[in-house]
């Protein structure tokens, strides 16, 4: 059996469960989605499609703007930094943030490694494309795995991919001989163990959210449907018209999932979804970003 | 007997498992028919801001409140009396109740189904602090007043400062293992409320009348041991 080392950082994960976490810019953004029901914010130095739009190079946020967001609110504050930036995660940890997303949406920092998440107390959510992905972030030490999508699109697509994917590639674990589960270990560059730990339980030994693309409750009922655990909305709140009414319409169609009268009265009269992307068109692939 | 498990958000699935593991039938709960359905709840692990604007709006918490009220009628009593309507036998079984014993011992709750009877409830971490009289820290939600105690929201500290435990817990031989998860801290109990189980000198799972609360996460560990006391409360 594989063992992963951050228990309590799996346990936090466990605990966010159905639940919608929101990207916010600033202290006042993360007070309105506290209120709208976000069962955790995620503080970054400018939302997805303001990085597409504006371009250069994305970091970590400024310290001082996650201090002002973590006095603001009482649910977990998270915080990006960049794909193998061990600096920016070492200032987190010093900053006692509750999670930190090692993220695709920010400009990669080492063309090689990702953080080795073992060597730190702060548990990890990490993007995934695939399940020799997911597993390696998870032998890395993340706590949590959320879909890739194509953040900053308003366009799902890339997330139902990424999720039926993953969760594709569990079943198929099942039919497996002993022979070919080592293939699959060996190939993907994972441990044989968590290959298969996976096979037996169906599932990730940490739990699985999406993100990428998530614009409407609609879209956020799509993907739990599908099997996500929880949501991660980048763009979608802020950048839609109404983003207070917006915020508790996806937290509200995230637990009720199933309910389709409930997601019929969520739905109507929520005009002001932020502009969408065609994905084909564009310059850059966040989802393309790590390995 | 079938036990609820609030599902609005946190870590329902949990306890479903350990229930499940149990040989016990239990729901997910999100709506008031739902509850109508279960003789027991559990409040899990969360966030509560999140969990108690769903317990507001969806009306859920208010009938949490008025069932949880309801008193059990004494185990060994007779039938009750010749009026069998509902409405009626209810308010003849609230006349003659009894005071509740701080274990909730000696009592059976009606069974008329259909939500009419009385329930008992159990709350971890996010639970325990929507159950409470009291709570203080800032942003904290409006709360049920079940169970007369003051939580701090947070009290250890943020994500860095969760940890694992072993815990004594009264009525329960081995050591339990536990999480407390960006976990609250009782700091304030009633004299009617029972404590089972202290870490550090400090209650983290107390108990009064039909409501027990604690302030860390068994059902993230193997053990099923708390989730039976839970359900003795019934018996």
């Amino acid at each position: 059996m594989f063992t992963l080392t951050n228990h309590t950082g799996v346990d936090l994960a466990k605990m966010l469960k159905g639940g919608v976490i929101m990207d916010v810019v600033t202290a006042k953004q993360a007070k309105i989605a506290e209120a709208a029901g976000a069962c955790a914010v995620m503080a970054l130095e400018r939302v997805p499609s303001d990085i597409r739009a504006q371009g250069g190079v994305a970091r970590m946020s400024d310290p001082s703007l996650i201090a002002q967001i973590q006095k603001a609110v009482s649910i977990p504050v998270m915080a990006k930094i960049r794909i193998g930036h061990t600096a920016e995660a070492r200032i987190l940890e010093a900053m006692a943030v509750d999670f930190i997303d090692e993220s695709e949406v920010l400009t990669p920092a080492d063309p090689f490694h990702h953080v080795d998440k073992n060597a730190l107390k702060i548990p990890f959510v990490c993007g995934a494309t695939n399940l020799g992905e997911a597993l390696r972030r998870i032998a890395e030490g993340a706590c949590m795995i959320r879909t890739k999508g194509e953040a900053g699109t308003g366009n799902v697509v890339e997330a139902v991919r990424h999720l039926k994917l993953i969760k594709g590639e569990i079943a198929a674990l099942k039919s497996m001989t002993a022979a070919e589960l080592k293939k699959f270990a060996v190939a993907e560059r994972v441990p044989p163990e968590l290959v298969s730990d996976v096979k037996k339980a169906q599932r990730l030994p940490v739990v699985t959210f999406v993100a990428g693309g998530i614009a409407t409750p609609a879209d956020a009922a799509l993907l739990m449907e599908l099997g996500a655990e929880g949501v991660f909305v980048g763009s979608g709140i802020f950048k839609s018209k109404d983003p207070a009414r917006m915020a508790k319409a996806i937290v509200q169609a995230t637990t009720h999932y199933n309910d389709a009268k409930k997601l019929l009265q969520i739905s109507t009269g929520l005009t002001g979804a932020m502009a969408g992307l065609e994905i084909a068109n564009l310059p850059t692939k966040m989802s393309e970003r790590g390995w | 007997m079938i036990v609820g498990v609030l599902a609005f958000q946190g870590d329902f699935a949990e306890h479903i498992q350990v229930l499940h593991s149990l040989r016990v039938p239990a729901i997910e709960v999100r709506s008031l028919e739902d509850l109508s359905k279960v003789s027991a709840l559990i409040i899990p692990g969360g966030e509560s801001t999140v969990i108690g604007k769903f317990l507001q709006e969806s009306g859920v918490g208010k009938e949490i409140v008025r069932r949880v009220a309801l008193r059990p009628l004494p185990r060994l009593r007779p039938a009750p009396l010749p009026s069998r309507e509902r409405g009626a036998s209810l308010d003849s079984a609230q006349k003659n109740s009894i005071p509740l014993h701080p274990e909730g011992g000696g009592v059976a709750p009606e069974r008329r189904g259909g939500g009419t009877e009385s329930l008992i409830v159990y709350g971890t971490c996010a639970g325990a602090i929507l159950l409470a009289k009291k709570v203080t820290g800032k942003n904290a939600p409006k709360t049920l007043g079940l169970i007369d105690a003051t939580l701090e929201r947070n009290a250890y500290g943020t994500q860095i400062d969760s940890f694992e435990a072993e815990l004594k817990i009264s009525g329960i031989q081995k050591p339990v293992p536990v999480a407390f998860i960006r976990a609250p801290k009782i700091t304030h109990v009633g004299k009617n409320v029972e404590v089972l189980a202290k870490f550090r000198g400090e209650p983290v799972l107390i108990r009064q009348g039909n409501v027990m609360i604690g302030t860390f996460h068994a059902e993230v560990r193997v053990s099923s041991e708390v989730h039976k006391l839970f359900l003795a409360m019934t018996r």
